[in-house]
């Protein structure tokens, strides 16, 4: 290449984009990436340190039954709550004033009250009442922790998935619904071809965040002795004095709710991909 | 006590005065320690929260990478795991450097301080959200017409920023307020004595299960209920100063 050559492509291209230097953010950024790393670095040579094969395969199929566990509270209780919460829905908005009372009362008591004090609300409270309960023979079904926990973990995602219910199908337009009554469908037709699809758009995200919300609330089973993943932590925890027992649970947490959060994003591309341009 | 109630009436009311044989007075306790827990909190948890929103909306994508790694990890980790991992991982991480340097161990680790850490973790993360959105909804002439005036960076955020921001992000606080109200009731677990703590001894020690974890509840509902009430005076107030867009 000459040396008018150079000039030349010197004077045609647009100068060199400018470092952007070491500002302040950079700085920062940068350094809290370095904590980060690590913290990364830490825990990972921490796990290499305190790497027993034994301790791995003595307590693995547990963390592996406890998952199992938080999975399948996760899904009764969502899949149950999903039920329950049509006509919690539907009461609230009824005309009756006694029922959308009712169910408003319903949803504030489940929104209103701590999780954790609700489960030892069925737990322990329902132990109260063991005589009436045998008398009509569902001491069986409370005795266990387990179906309480489901029991109390259905009525509160029920109370949560209402709301969600109801503000999806509030947010689509009033006439959609007369649109749809001017073309003759009937109302259950209406509800299934023209609201719900609509109304799925919205209420996808919340869906998914209350699931998650379950994932992790779920934890709290381990308290009233469900050995889900979390009782199976502690059980391991209280057994060998191994911090890396808790970093094994974050970790699988920390997956699985990333992994569904992730799957809703997709899911929300896929079904709103007629929105964008 | 009156003549003629009913003798389990009766036993219930002497369960719930603050006698020495009622468990009001250590249920009361457990109320403030529930309430100073979330108040002391809160400012924890709104300082963190703006800041990792700022270091999320930030032009570095270090910076905006450094954010979402924190929320990522308080977002998904279950907060009583959370609590458990500040809880013992303070209480062994102090007992090495005391070993490290040569001392005795048997540092406790205050549950108080550990719900606050963890809490409020948990907390900042759902903040910066919320103050996220409310970042993108102060459209750009707002910063456009500060530096136009000549404010510095500072006081355009103090001056013209913020109080169109705290309006904005209220609400969605408030939301963040009751939420943290109710996961106060984890602490119990590390054997702070809260509301839940408080109630669950009472319940154990006289057979009466129902009756105080149900109190336990409409005690959370109460808190709940008072808060929305103040919460909503001070949105009121602060919708009322601020102009309509």
């Amino acid at each position: 290449m000459s040396l008018s050559d150079a000039t030349r492509e010197a004077r045609e291209l647009p100068p060199p984009a400018q470092g952007a230097g070491w500002t302040h953010a950079r700085l920062t950024g940068v350094a809290l990436l370095v904590v980060w790393a690590l913290l990364g670095l830490g825990i990972v040579l921490f796990l290499l340190a305190s790497w027993d094969p034994d301790l791995f395969w003595r307590y693995a199929p547990n963390y592996a039954s406890g998952l199992w566990v938080t999975i399948q509270l996760v899904v009764i209780s969502v899949v149950a709550g999903a039920v329950l919460s049509v006509p919690v829905a539907l009461g609230r908005r009824s005309k009756s004033r006694i029922v959308a009372t009712l169910s408003y009362a319903y949803v504030y008591f489940f929104r209103g009250t701590p999780l954790l004090a609700q489960t030892f609300l069925v737990y322990y409270g329902l132990g109260s009442f063991r005589p009436e309960l045998q008398a009509v023979g569902l001491w069986g079904f409370f005795r266990e922790a387990w179906y309480c926990a489901i029991f109390a973990f259905s009525l509160n995602t029920a109370a949560y998935q209402a709301e969600i219910l109801r503000g999806a199908v509030e947010s689509v337009g009033r006439g959609q619904w007369e649109a749809a009554s001017a073309l003759g469908l009937s109302r259950l037709q209406t509800v299934y071809k023209i609201i719900l699809p609509q109304a799925a758009l919205v209420a996808l995200r919340p869906y998914g965040n209350e699931i998650i919300l379950m994932i992790k609330g779920s934890a709290i089973v381990a308290i009233i002795t469900v050995y889900d993943l979390m009782g199976e932590t502690r059980r391991a925890y209280s057994r060998t004095f191994d911090f890396q027992t808790y970093i094994w649970a974050a970790l699988i947490y920390l997956s699985m709710v990333e992994m569904l959060r992730l799957g809703v994003d997709r899911i929300e591309r896929r079904l709103t991909r007629h929105l964008r341009r | 006590m009156r003549q003629g109630i009913d003798w389990e009436m009766d036993g219930v009311l002497t369960l719930l005065s603050f006698g020495p044989q009622g468990w009001s007075d250590d249920i009361a306790a457990g109320v403030v320690v529930t309430v100073t827990l979330a108040l002391a909190t809160l400012p924890l948890g709104l300082v963190m929260g703006f800041l990792i929103a700022l270091g999320k909306r930030s032009e570095d994508a270090a910076l905006r990478l450094a954010a979402n790694i924190y929320t990522t990890i308080f977002r998904g980790l279950p907060e009583l795991l959370t609590l458990f991992l500040v809880f013992y991982g303070a209480q062994i991480g102090v007992q090495q450097v005391m070993r490290f340097m040569g001392a005795a161990t048997g540092i406790e680790i205050n549950a108080f301080a550990a719900g606050m850490v963890a809490l409020g973790a948990v907390f900042s993360s759902y903040a910066s959200e919320v103050f996220l959105s409310a970042f993108r909804a102060i459209p750009n002439g707002q910063y456009e017409g500060a530096y136009a005036i000549g404010l510095s960076r500072w006081r355009t955020m103090r001056l013209v920023i913020l109080p169109q921001l705290i309006r904005l992000a209220l609400p969605g606080l408030s939301n963040l307020w009751l939420i943290l109200l109710k996961e106060t009731a984890l602490v119990s677990v590390i054997g702070l004595s809260d509301i839940l703590r408080q109630t669950g001894i009472a319940a154990r020690v006289t057979k009466e299960a129902f009756l105080f974890f149900g109190i336990a509840c409409l005690i959370y509902l109460v808190l709940a209920l008072l808060s929305s009430i103040v919460l909503s005076a001070i949105e009121r107030r602060v919708s009322a100063s601020g102009v309509t867009r």
